[in-house]
Formats: C-alpha cells, structure tokens, sequence
C-alpha cells in the first residue's frame, strides 16, 4: 500500500491510498491517520479511488482516523471508494456511518 | 467436512491422538451415532408422556404450592432433555484435521495479569517451542517489569495497553486481546491464557480448518494437568470440552471459550466494525430519544441568571437534536448527522463562550494598575478573535454546557468516535465477563463458521481450593446470563434457529440453581409433613415417570461413553446456591447496573473457612438426613400409612445427598502440602478469575 498525504490550506488535507489496505497494511495506515491529525491537518478525505482491495482492518483503520479526527474537532470523509470497498462497508453497516463522496472534490466541499 | 478413502485411511493410522469416543473407525461412529438419536427419539417420547399426564391428571392441588413448584421444576428438566437431545442430534467427531498451508502467518497472544513470573515462562517457552512458524507474544495487563524483562529474555513480543486506554474501561481480558490486535498483523491468532501450556502441534493440527474461508475459529478443549484423581472440585469438563461441542459442532454452533482456540483476524475485525457501527447507530439514536428530557431537566435546574445565560442555547440545542432526529430518519449516514449537529452545538455554545470572554476582559480592565491582568486582558483580546480557539472552546467537553453533566454526556454520544470507549473498534466482544461467548455468537451471526477440534493441545492449571474454584464457576455462570439478558440469542438477528437454541441450551442449563432448590426440599417437605406433590405414588406414576428417567440415563451414558461424567452431574445440583447467585446478580447488574460481586472469603486455606462457603448446602444436607432418619423410623415403628411414598421419598432424599455429598468431598480436600505447581496454579487462577478468565461452563 502506498500512501501519499497532500495537505491543503485551513487544515484540509487528501490522503491519497494506492494498493490494498488490509490486515498487513492497515496499522500503517491509521498511523497516517493519526499523523495528519496530530500535525493539525484535521479535516482528512481519503480518496479510495486506487485502492484495490480493502479488509475489515482496512475498515478498522478508517474509523481509527476517523475517532482521530473527530476528537481533533474535525472529520475523516471517503471518497472514490470502488465496488470491493463499497460492499465490505455494506456488509458491515459501515455505510450507515460513513458518507461516500463520488469525487474528492465533494468530500472538500462537504466541509 | 468429507473425506476421500485415502485420507481416511491416514486419519485412522493417527486416531489413537485424538480423545477417546472419538477413535472409533467410520462405521463405528455411524453406528454411535444412529443409537444416539435411538435414544434421544425414545426418551423425549417417554418425557413427553410423562409431563402430559402431570399436567393433565396428577397435580395434588391440596399442596399447591409444592405441587405447582414440582411440575415447573420438572418442566424445566424436560426442556433441558430436549436442548441436550437436539445438541447431540448432529453429534460430529471430525476425526483428523486437514493439514496447513504451509504459508499462514500466526500470531500467539498469551493473555496474563500479575500471574506469577514463572508460571508464564513455561507458556511462553512451549509457545515458541509449536513447530509451526508464529510469532509469540506476551499481553501483560499487570504491566509488570518482571514480566517485560522474562518475555524479552524467552524472546517473545511483549505488548501492554496503549496510552489510549488510560481513563477508559479495560474490558479485562477483551481488552487486553483487542489491544494487542491493533498491534500486531498476523493472519491468525492463538489465545493462550497464561497457565495453558501448549503442545508443539497445536498450530498444525488446527490452522487446516481454516481452508474453509468461512471459519472464523477452531477451537480445542482445556484440560486441567494439576486435577488430583477423583477431580474434588469437578474441574475437568469432559463432556462439554468433547460431546456437547461437538454436538454444537454439528450445527455450526461450536463455542469459542477464550483459550486454546485460533481464530481468524479479519473475522473478529469484521465482527468488531459491525458492533462498531450497530453501536454507534443504537447510541447515537439513544441519545437523540432521551434528549429531549435532558435538555427540559436541565432547563428547569437553571438558575434565573443562568437561564438569562444560557436558553437561547438550549433552544438552539432543542432544534439541531429535532433535525438530527429528522435527518436519521431520512437515512442519512451517521457521519453528516452527526457533523452537522456537532457544528449547530458548537455555534450555539459559542454565543456564551464570547459573552463569558467579554465579561471577563472588562471586569479585568477595571481593575487599575494591574500589569499581569494586563497582559491576559490582552490574550483574552486575542482569543476572542481566535476563530479555532473559540470552536475549541465551544466544543463538545468544553462547551459551557457541559458544566450540566447530563448535556455533557448528549454531546459526547451524538458523534462518531465513541469517546466513552479506548477504541472504538472492539473486536472481542465487551458486553459479558464471558467476552468468549459474546464473540462466538457475534460471529455466527454474522455468517462465519466454527469448529470444535476434540484433541488435547494445551494444558493447564485449575484451581486448587474451593474458593477459587467457586470464583471462577460463579464468572462463567454470571457471564453466561449476561449474555442471555444483553444479547439473546432467541433474538439476535442472523442466526439460524438451531444456533439460537444451542447457546439458549446452555444459558437455560444456567438457571437450574432455583429448579435444584424444589428438587431439594419436596422431599423434605413430604417427610416432615406429608405435602404430597402429585395425588399418588401410583403405580401409573412408576409406569410412566421410571422409563422416561431410564431412557434419560442411558442416552446420557452412550453420549458420555468413556469420560468421567459423575462429577459434573454431581455439581450441576450440588452447586445450586452458585447457581442462583449467578442468575440474581446478573439480572441485577444489567437491569439495576449493581456491580457482580465475589465469593468473598479469607484467602488462607484453614479447616473451618471452607465449610462457610458451603453454609447453604450443609443446611439443605442436615434437612434431608434428617428427613431420612424420620421417615425410616416411622416406617419402622409402623407409623406411617403410606409406606410407598415415605419409602420413594426417602430414596429420593438419600439420591439428593448423593449429589450434595460432592461438595464435603471438596471442602475437606486438602491439597498434598505446598507442590510448586500448586503455588503457582493458585496465583494465577486468584488473579485471572478477578480479572475475568475463562473457559466452558458445566453441564
């Protein structure tokens, strides 16, 4: 899994994953999470749209940022999320919790 | 699972490693099998007959009381026959497992907390002796130095709770796995508890099950290598740690009991993201329900220069909770609902937090030549002008709202991160100090599949002195409950019916205490004075009550084939005030929120201090001798009319004691004088029952 964080102004920031966020990757990832956060970028979105496999502590990890961001005062949003990633959130009632955004750009202006 | 000849034939060369009743060649089982479900059929027909002629023809409603008590109580048995009879319709002994991959990645966490150092050791050691490649872990809730500087001297990992948790809830045992869960990346994980030493196969003779991507955990039986023959406290529990989780087996219902079981991670993390969502949506709506009481409550709690203060941000308050409400309703995910409420909170607190700064910043700049106050008159300047500041200030804990601690708390549960909680992800369930059970039945729940492999794999220490082994029977039976009132299975979503009944079985097994009670005294009661229960000791009462007990034996003899199943008998009654204990502390503690309580006792083991902890029994025990002896003596001097009923009462009364006798066998057991594993098996299980360690109940 790759992951590349791109920070914008007033504490926005995209975190860009690529690869599967799974049970090896996935303590990484909330890592980066908590990172963002700390270093004051607390508005995260997490675009999904080149990941290409996602597991239950892949899910895990997202909703570790998200309590990450939440407690900072901000929010943790998802957006591109594909068909794999979609069907893990729903099966685990996760898309009762989580917005899916289409684009980015949705996700920002969602703020 | 099927096999093909070849593999049988292979199987058949290793059976003599699994347990006995199990050996048996194909036919064999078949064949157990087929008579098995003979008798379950034979013995639920007699059951059946006999309980319709109670109900119908034989309440002796002179004696009401006794006589509605005793029909209960054997309605209560009935019903149990039927849970054990349908468990042990799919009766399935699996034979030899499949062989691993090859290429698994394991992780083996050993759960300790302030056991003794050593005890550990020899875990850890047999741990990172199993063949198959693993990574091996110490998860210290004690946090000891000792034990930090053994795990690293062995070569095992060592993990403790991350700063996250401190002021949050340990969830014990729970806790202390799904701590280490975050921590480490195995595809799979083995539960130890500390003192369940492991055999070098373990991991290859289990991690074949999971070739089925639907299991999310084999688990194996605990065996206890300290029992002295005659097993005083009943420690051992062949017969659920062999054909009742078999049974279960059979229906996709095998129970996880904590130790000594592998289980798959993304199972657990799944369950743990849906209890996690399920939660959020039940607290979060929660919240909103009860909010409006909240808000009114701490309305009319104001005082008139705190209402000038503060109403219009309860008003404010009042709308965003009727919007959220709305929008929830609309179906709107969790997150934006609870975003947006978070912001019209926050504005609304806002408004008070600006108005308090202000007031402050002028009554500092009336007081003359004052040089500090002039510098935080300044910074007050500045942070009124601080937009995050101000959020931060007017945020959820530090809203001047929150001063009320009922709106304090609705502003912390309608959000997303679970502040109440260490994490919010929990995958080993919390809700029951029998966190075990609660996982297994999420699991199912949730579609995954479970297995019982029937082959000693690890053994460990059970306790050596009646109060412990009080202690940890009380747990087990207080979680069980727990669960049955938190999370019924008779209505838990996503389980077949089957499953429902088989962990409904055991929690219903848990209720004896108070049928044992009517058991107990019926006798006594005839004795003494002549309350007769059923109109007659008729000869149609033989005809019909003698075959159904019969048939009932003889099934629990051909299920029980080959294990010492006398004990467990003996203290499924002779443990009934535990029983009851159990069941009225676990009511009170999820219904009236009590803490569960201890079998508190003095800890040093003196002649006298164990009899106190069986006061109740003793009692029950000098009633019934003394009932026999009455009741001989009048039959004896020719007194009595009804020499039957005295003559099967008495028989009766003499079983009782039979049962009850167990219990003074274990209070006058004295363990041979001080053996090292003795020391160590009792400062384990004193510290690991307090802290909610586990296993299976009894039957």
């Amino acid at each position: 899994m790759q992951a590349t964080i791109e920070s914008q102004q007033d504490g926005h920031a995209v975190v860009r994953l690529a690869g599967r966020l799974d049970f090896l990757s996935s303590g990484e990832a909330r890592q980066r999470f908590v990172e963002a956060v700390a270093s004051g970028q607390r508005a995260l979105v997490v675009d999904l749209g080149e990941v290409l496999f996602i597991d239950s502590s892949g899910l895990g990890a997202l909703i570790g940022g998200l309590k990450a961001a939440r407690q900072a005062g901000g929010d943790l949003r998802i957006a591109r999320a594909g068909e794999q990633a979609r069907s893990v959130l729903s099966l685990t009632s996760l898309d009762r919790v989580f917005r899916m955004y289409d684009t980015v750009d949705d996700a920002l202006a969602a703020f | 699972m099927t096999m093909t000849p070849d593999q049988r034939r292979i199987s058949l060369a290793h059976r003599d490693r699994l347990l006995p009743g199990d050996r048996a060649d194909e036919a064999g089982l078949r064949a157990r099998l087929w008579l098995i479900r003979l008798l379950i059929v034979v013995a639920t027909l007699l059951g059946a007959n006999y309980l319709v002629w109670r109900y119908a023809a034989s309440i002796n409603w002179a004696f009401w009381p006794i006589a509605l008590a005793l029909l209960a109580a054997e309605t209560y048995s009935f019903i149990d026959t039927c849970l054990f009879s349908l468990t042990m319709w799919r009766y399935r002994p699996r034979g030899e497992p499949p062989a691993p991959r090859g290429d698994e990645t394991v992780d083996i966490f050993i759960t300790c907390y302030n056991e003794p150092i050593e005890l550990v050791r020899e875990t850890v050691r047999a741990a990172l002796a199993i063949t198959f490649p693993h990574r091996t872990y110490v998860l210290d809730d004690g946090r000891s130095p000792e034990m930090r500087a053994m795990a690293m001297a062995e070569g095992a990992g060592y993990i403790v709770r991350t700063e996250e948790w401190s002021g949050h809830d340990y969830h014990a045992k729970a806790g202390n796995v799904n701590n280490a869960l975050f921590q480490t990346d195995g595809e799979f994980l083995l539960i130890l508890d500390a003192d369940q030493v492991p055999k070098p196969a373990i991991l290859d003779r289990t991690l074949g099950y999971f070739h089925d991507p639907r299991v999310a955990f084999v688990q194996t039986p605990q065996w206890f290598k300290n029992v002295p023959p005659g097993d005083p406290f009943g420690s051992q529990a062949p017969l659920f740690y062999g054909p009742i989780q078999q049974g279960k087996d059979g229906w996709n219902a095998a129970f996880f009991c904590g130790s000594n079981a592998i289980l798959r991670r993304e199972a657990l993390m799944q369950s743990g993201v849906v209890g996690y969502a399920r939660g959020l949506d039940r607290r979060v709506r929660r919240a909103l329900a009860i909010s409006g009481r909240v808000l009114r409550q701490a309305d009319q709690r104001l005082s008139p220069t705190q209402r000038a203060r503060f109403q219009p941000t309860i008003r404010e308050l009042q709308q965003a909770i009727r919007d959220a409400r709305e929008d929830l309703g609309a179906g709107q995910p969790l997150q934006e609902v609870t975003w947006r409420f978070q912001r019209r909170a926050e504005q609304a607190a806002r408004a008070v937090v600006v108005q308090d700064l202000a007031a402050i910043r002028d009554e500092l700049a009336d007081l003359p030549g004052l040089d500090p106050g002039m510098a935080l008159e300044q910074r007050l300047s500045d942070l009124l002008d601080d937009e995050f500041a101000l959020s931060a200030l007017a945020r959820r804990e530090s809203s001047p709202l929150a001063a009320i601690e009922t709106v304090r708390a609705l502003l912390m549960a309608v959000d997303v991160d679970r502040a109440d909680e260490a994490i919010p992800i929990m995958p080993v369930a919390t809700i029951s100090v029998t966190e075990d059970m609660a996982t297994a039945m999420q699991l199912h729940s949730l579609g995954w599949r479970s297995v019982f492999h029937h082959e000693i794999l690890a053994e460990g220490l059970a306790p050596e002195d009646l109060r412990t082994a009080l202690q940890q029977r009380l747990r087990w039976a207080q979680g069980t409950v727990q669960v049955m009132l938190r999370d019924n299975p008779l209505l838990k979503r996503g389980l077949a019916p089957v499953q429902r009944l088989m962990y409904f079985a055991t929690m219903w097994s848990y209720l004896s205490g108070f049928v044992a009670v009517v058991y107990l005294v019926a006798p006594v009661l005839y004795l003494f004075f002549g309350w007769l229960p059923v109109k007659a000791y008729s000869s149609e009462f033989f005809l019909r009550l003698v075959p159904y007990l019969v048939a009932n034996q003889l099934l629990f003899i051909v299920v029980g084939w080959g294990i010492p199943t006398w004990r467990g008998q003996q203290y499924s009654l002779a443990l009934f005030p535990l029983w009851i204990r159990a069941t009225t502390s676990a009511v009170a503690n999820v219904v009236f929120k009590r803490k569960l309580g201890f079998v508190v006792t003095p800890k040093t083991r003196q002649a006298g201090a164990s009899f106190r902890l069986i006061v109740p029994q003793l009692v029950v025990m000098a009633a019934l001798v003394a009932a026999v002896i009455y009741g001989l003596a009048r039959l004896a001097l020719g007194l009595a009319n009804d020499r039957l009923s005295i003559t099967v009462n008495v028989a009766w009364a003499l079983y009782d004691l039979v049962m009850l006798s167990a219990i003074i066998g274990a209070a006058l057991y004295e363990p041979p004088a001080s053996s090292e594993l003795e020391l160590l098996a009792d400062g384990a299980l004193t510290a690991a029952t307090e802290h909610g360690r586990h296993g299976a109940g009894l039957r």
